[in-house]
């Protein structure tokens, strides 16, 4: 069985069907149908909720509230979790401060996406104390108006701020942090129904001796990805094992020499541990899909979905990252390119999962930059990310290592641009012929996304941009950056040489 | 409204000099307040109710259409015999089995509820299964055998165009003698633009809950702006009279023009499984269905000529506007009429020749969406303005202020008075007298507001050093007309009951799509009475209350309800002062409403009490109201009329910045100022302007349509349809309404309608895309850009340019 709090109130479930999403048992099942559906797919925020989870530290216990996007959200997820969904945060006849300021500020109107930038909004007040601008349309960059034009709602989400008191959340706390204890503490949990079940491990060793047993069974990390199967592609998912209760799996550590990040980590703590060294994965991040994905989808799961535009593996291919594979007791590390082999096909073998990532840390002399295009900024999928690490010396290109997304059926390196690139002199010329080369490396397809030609076109454009940021940082280089109107120049260039040593992010 | 109904009784306890006091301050929550939308507490907290959280029934049916995977299609077998194999199935029906009409054509026949031994587009409802779930339902209905024999399919306009496939003749504006004012002009131009089409992406989908009733009947709970239609259509699609179908419409989860005539679908799809089952029966369709089956914003194909003086003042011009209506007529002859009407916007064309072509595809029956057809007709001036400015070497802006129709007040563009010159630049090409036209002040006022021409230098500056990123600037007006120029929707119905407590029932013939209609005509209501609008209850529309009503929509919603709710309002009022009147043996005069408060000569008393005497009193305390606009006729056969009551006008600057390497861009700045006459409710008008903006902006930037060669909508779902998200919106945005400007004409308090028009004050944007990439060629050279303007077109428009261009701007490449 799996338990969990419905807000305050203990729920028990056995036999619910584990391909049942939080939506669904939200409308249906609890017949709270204050959280909507907008399009099933991760896509548009209507259906965000937040869960809280208990997060020992060195400060003790306390709970992390994150938003979620609860169709893609498989109701196992919330075992030993607070489940808060929109009608929880109303008291009596008194509105929540996050709600009273959309009504306050006019930021609803049809209402149906409301509840769900609601969530968003009282996740972000539960996070960030004091937002700046960016950082609220952060939290809300996974929720989609049609009505608005946001402004209202972006009001309103800094006026939510003027409410100083404890809201209910606050205020019983402790005590939930307590019942949530409580939960922790049952056999292994699970859910069977029919033909179908979930099982969720707590440890590494019990999820390798799981899939060892059940070789056929589909791994559940974050599920952005893998829920798009029931809600999209109809399709019934027999045995899962969910893997976020693992908590070896969720670690992130910084060493001297490299980052180690577990591949049931969240894209935001994994992106987190690596801005520091990389800026440009933060720039990346935020327009890695939206916060509600971030906050459940995982860095394992990234990588192991094989997508030919995920994201995260051609800038960690640019990086040199390799990747930790176990199964039964065994382990084996490969470099990630070689994971790669073909469209959706990897080398991870039948009852092997990726238990970890491994990223070398910066050195003086890299230059890692990455570059995303898309239809929209925020919450697209790339038509294009290339990703670019270059080793200059004297002038001199002492290594390139250079990865795509988008351009073939995998994640994949440009070995004859990078060949071209590789001892020759920093210069445009160089660039040219580099850029020229890509031509050899690959041969995009067409589709709604973009075209062949604008794929080979932006790929082979993005060694211009990279050489302008490395020789004229004072220049504009992307517009997301220029994000106040009276600035002509807006620099983002961090170097990257800055390590902070040993200590453990997270 | 509230939970604070009535007479409150500790008014009861005041004084008469303390009700005198309270009489005298202003109602809080009449006109020209910005009331909160009525349902916003509701919203927030989840306890507003839309169609689908409506409490099931023990034995309730879902429903789900199997589509076409064909674009055109003999069907040459449909065996449902396989959907009955699924535990939970009730009926499967095909077109046999529909009781009564099947075709469920808006306006003309052409749509089939279920797809009648052919299909016409990808994404045709061909059969339909309902079970006792929805999960069922499809299961089975994809069960189904379906055989097809393939036919040749149109799915481009321009090959509509070529093959003259419409689907209803062409029609023509005309103005003096187009031919020879091109002939003579000193300049000319001539081009072809393609306008995407734009999904409507309400976050609701469409969805209808039926329940039958004794006498063959039902009711229908349904997300439509028509209720009218669905409640005609399921009644003809069932083959019973019209009164024994009753609509509920509380609200919708957005519409936009896509739940006009495409809500009836569902509706009637479930009616009939709920005639033939007898049970409760509910289909809400997932949101690729919905993207797929539904129609969309028509996607134009635009070509132009036009001839032009040395100020680049257009002396003749040649359009031929072709809509892509998709495989039915549905509403496109409207739609095209309204393109075709909003060919000049602002400018006077000279001697003009608009034609419309309603071009048919083997797409979805395109309908409805903001504008109406609107927002493609009126991109056809600006994009000409800016070429035209290109081709002089002019600011695009100065180009504009040549071409605007005459100003009030005897103005022109520049705001200076009229010269001989300007004479008679004050009718448009369908002969409708342009008469309160605020554009010259409005733009003036923007241009210093804005800071235009410091900003139009710093830019050029900016443009000349910077090496990937380029900015661009444009102020675009829009003049958009309202009415519905199918001139007998122009009415309405409104009802209101006043209960003895003093609280006051109020339903009309509109429906509340979040755009606050319901809190406007509220709003109106309570000014009439002059009580506080919690004493007011809005319910759902329902064609049980108001009959025989017009869509919501053509911006239509408060000019046409509103007035509606206020005759009503004033029917009611008159029979109290009548009563009054004889009661306290006063003279009329004597007799006037305040701030909750009723004024009787020298007598005062609450709201309530003065009620519950007219009560007592045997006064009708109930009254229909009833609306229809003036002044105004189309003259088809001729083309020819006044189809607008009036024009509402809007202007706006937008400053974007473009990447030359890949072509992706960011609004920094948009300043608008829209004209709402005397708004009704600021809040709610800036609301409409902002949220408007943004959707105009998205239709011409990255909301793209594309479809693959076999006719099937390859973005049909939010993960590759992209409507902007929160990082749109421009860095700055600065939003005003005209103050102090009344409509001239008698609207309702003489307020302007506010839905429509600000939709295409995000046509600034595009052009401000236009101008970075032409700063890349000097600005001699206007880019080639169809909408939208994703990033991919931008990066070819930006590479045409730089090999058209000889000009050396800075750029490295």
């Amino acid at each position: 069985m799996i338990k969990f709090l419905l807000n305050q109130q203990l729920q028990v479930e056995a036999s619910i069907d584990p391909n049942m999403t939080v939506l669904n048992y939200l409308r249906t099942h609890a017949a709270k149908t204050g959280t909507k559906e907008g399009c099933a797919s991760g896509d548009c925020g209507a259906c965000t909720v937040v869960v809280g989870e208990l997060i020992t530290d060195e400060h003790g216990d306390q709970i992390s509230y994150i938003s979620i996007n609860s169709c893609l959200t498989f109701i196992s997820a919330l075992h030993g979790k607070q489940l808060i969904s929109v009608e929880d945060l109303k008291q009596g006849n008194q509105l929540h401060p996050t709600q009273q300021a959309m009504v306050d500020c006019h930021g609803s109107q049809c209402g149906f996406c409301t509840p769900g930038f609601v969530m968003s909004m009282f996740a972000l007040g539960k996070n960030i104390a004091s937002p700046n601008k960016q950082q609220i349309e952060e939290a809300l960059s996974g929720n989609l108006c049609r009505c608005t034009g946001y402004r209202p709602i972006v009001d309103a989400a800094k006026q939510m701020y003027d409410v100083k008191e404890q809201d209910q959340f606050d205020r019983q706390q402790q005590q939930t942090i307590e019942r949530l204890r409580q939960l922790q503490i049952d056999d292994m949990p699970q859910l069977s129904n029919g033909n179908k079940q979930v099982f969720n491990p707590r440890s590494t060793d019990e999820l390798a001796e799981l899939l060892s047993a059940n070789p056929t069974a589909r791994l559940v990390a974050g599920g952005t990805d893998l829920a798009l199967e029931v809600t999209q592609f109809h399709r019934e998912l027999n045995t899962l094992i969910y893997v976020g209760d693992i908590a070896a799996l969720k670690q992130v550590e910084v060493f001297y020499d490299r980052i180690e990040l577990g591949a049931a980590a969240s894209l935001t703590s994994c992106y987190q541990a690596l801005t520091d060294d990389y800026p440009d994965f933060g720039a990346l991040l935020h327009r890695f899909a939206s916060l509600q994905i971030r906050n459940q989808g995982t860095l394992g799961g990234n990588i192991a979905n094989a997508s030919p535009i995920g994201d995260s593996p051609p800038a960690l291919i640019a990086l040199n990252a390799q990747v930790v594979l176990r199964q039964g007791s065994h382990s084996r590390t490969i470099q990630l390119e070689d994971y790669f082999i073909d469209y959706k096909k990897t080398a991870q073998q039948p009852a092997e999962f990726i238990e970890k990532v491994i990223v070398p840390r910066a050195n003086g002399n890299h230059s890692f930059r990455s570059y995303k295009i898309s239809k929209r900024i925020d919450d697209d999928i790339s038509a294009v990310l290339g990703c670019f690490n270059l080793t200059l010396k004297d002038g001199v290109i002492e290594e390139a290592r250079i990865a795509f997304g988008g351009m073939a059926a995998i994640p994949k390196r440009a070995s004859h641009c990078e060949a071209v690139l590789t001892g020759a002199p920093w210069n445009m010329d160089t660039i040219t012929q580099a850029r020229e080369a890509l031509a050899q490396d690959f041969s995009p397809i067409s589709d709604f996304r973009a075209s062949k030609e604008y794929r080979m076109l932006t790929a082979s454009n993005m060694l211009i941009r990279y050489f302008i940021e490395i020789e004229n940082p004072d220049a504009d280089s992307r517009v997301m950056d220029i994000t106040e109107t009276d600035r002509s120049v807006v620099g983002h260039y961090t170097p990257a040489q800055d390590s902070t040593g040993g200590s453990t992010h997270v | 409204m509230s939970d604070n109904h009535g007479s409150s009784p500790h008014l009861k306890a005041l004084t008469q000099e303390e009700m005198l006091v309270l009489a005298k301050q202003d109602l809080k929550t009449g006109v020209g307040r910005s009331v909160k939308h009525e349902s916003a507490a509701k919203q927030v907290s989840g306890e507003a109710i839309y169609v689908d959280d409506r409490l099931e029934f023990p034995n309730q049916l879902h429903v789900y259409a199997r589509l076409s995977d064909c674009a055109h299609a003999r069907i040459t077998k449909i065996d449902v015999g396989p959907c009955y194999d699924f535990p939970g199935v009730a009926i499967a029906i095909t077109a046999a089995d529909v009781p009564g009409q099947l075709d469920i054509g808006a306006v003309l026949p052409g749509d089939p509820l279920l797809a009648d031994g052919k299909v016409e587009f990808y994404g045709q409802p061909i059969l339909a299964v309902a079970a006792s779930d929805h999960e069922t339902a499809r299961k089975a209905a994809m069960a189904a055998i379906i055989e097809y024999e393939a036919l040749d399919a149109v799915l481009s306009v321009e090959e509509a165009l070529k093959q003259e496939l419409y689907v209803s003749e062409p029609h023509s504006h005309q103005r003096g003698d187009s031919q020879t004012a091109l002939a003579n002009a000193r300049h000319t131009i001539s081009g072809s633009v393609h306008i995407g089409g734009q999904e409507h992406f309400y976050l609701e989908t469409q969805v209808s809950s039926v329940i039958p009733t004794e006498d063959g009947g039902m009711i229908v709970y349904t997300s439509t702006q028509n209720p009218t239609e669905v409640q005609k259509l399921v009644a003809e699609v069932l083959g019973v009279a019209f009164n024994k179908i009753q609509i509920d419409m509380r609200r919708m989860g957005g519409g936009f023009g896509g739940k006009e005539t495409q809500a009836a679908g569902p509706a009637c799809m479930a009616a009939v499984v709920a005639r033939l089952t007898g049970r409760p029966t509910k289909m809400r369709l997932p949101r690729m269905e919905d993207m797929l089956m539904t129609g969309k914003r028509h996607p134009f194909f635009n070509q132009y000529q036009v001839g032009f003086d040395d100020n680049g003042r257009i002396t003749g011009c040649e359009m031929k506007l072709a809509g892509n209506c998709g495989y039915s007529p549905d509403l496109s002859n409207s739609i095209i009429d309204r393109a075709m009407f909003h060919a000049d916007n602002g400018y006077y064309l000279g001697d003009a020749s608009i034609t419309g072509y309603r071009c048919k595809t083997n797409t979805a029956s395109n309908t409805a969406y903001r504008g109406f057809g609107g927002p493609q007709g009126m991109i056809m001036p600006e994009i000409i303005m800016d070429e035209i400015a290109r081709h002089l070497g002019k600011d695009p802006l100065e180009v504009r202020k040549h071409n605007l129709y005459n100003g009030m007040h005897g103005i022109n563009g520049f705001g200076q008075p009229l010269t001989p010159e300007d004479a008679g630049r004050d009718t448009t090409h369908y002969y409708q007298p342009v008469e309160d036209n605020l554009l010259p002040e409005m733009i003036a006022e923007l241009e210093a507001s804005s800071d235009y021409h410091k900003r139009r230098a710093e830019i050029r500056a900016y443009n000349s050093s910077s090496p990937i990123l380029k900015k661009g600037l444009s102020l675009t007006p829009v003049k958009f007309g309202i009415s519905f120029t199918a001139t007998f929707l122009n009415q309405a119905g409104a009802l209101i009951h006043i209960y003895t407590d003093g609280s006051i029932h109020l339903n009309h013939g509109g429906t509340e799509m979040g755009q606050g209609l319901n809190t406007k005509v509220a709003q109106i209501v309570a000014e009439e009475f002059q009580v506080d609008i919690d004493n007011i209850q809005i319910s759902a529309t329902d064609t049980d209350k108001v009959p025989n009503t017009s869509p919501t929509a053509a911006s239509s919603g408060t000019d046409l309800n509103g007035k509606a709710a206020q005759n009503a309002a004033i029917i009611i009022k008159q029979r109290l002062v009548d009563f009054a009147v004889r009661h306290f043996n006063v003279s009329p005069e004597d007799v006037s409403f305040a701030n909750n408060y009723v004024l009787i000569r020298d007598q005062i008393m609450a709201f309530a009490d003065f009620i519950q005497l007219a009560y007592f009193n045997q006064i009708s305390l109930s009254s229909t109201g009833f609306y229809r606009t003036p002044k105004i006729y189309y003259d088809r056969d001729n083309a020819r009329g006044r189809p607008f009551y009036y024009f509402a006008y809007g202007v706006s600057c937008s400053e974007v910045v473009i990447d030359t390497l890949t072509g992706e861009y960011k609004i920094l700045r948009a300043d608008i100022l829209h004209d709402v006459g005397a708004s009704l409710n600021p809040a709610i008008d800036i609301g409409q302007v902002e949220g408007a903006f943004a959707q105009g902006v998205g239709w011409l930037t990255s909301e793209e349509l594309v479809w693959n060669d076999k006719g099937r909508l390859m973005t049909s779902g939010p993960a590759s349809y992209k409507i902007p998200a929160i990082a749109d919106m421009p860095v700055d945005f600065r939003v005003k309404l005209v103050e102090n400007r009344k409509n001239t004409e008698d609207t309702v308090f003489h307020s302007k309608a506010v839905g429509e028009p600000p939709f295409m004050l995000g046509i600034s944007v595009f052009c401000a895309i236009k101008d970075a990439i032409a700063s890349l060629a000097g600005y001699q050279i206007s880019p080639q850009l169809d909408a939208p303007a994703t990033p991919e077109r931008v990066l070819w428009a930006v590479e045409a340019l730089k090999t058209k261009s000889d000009t050396k701007t800075g750029a490295i490449l």
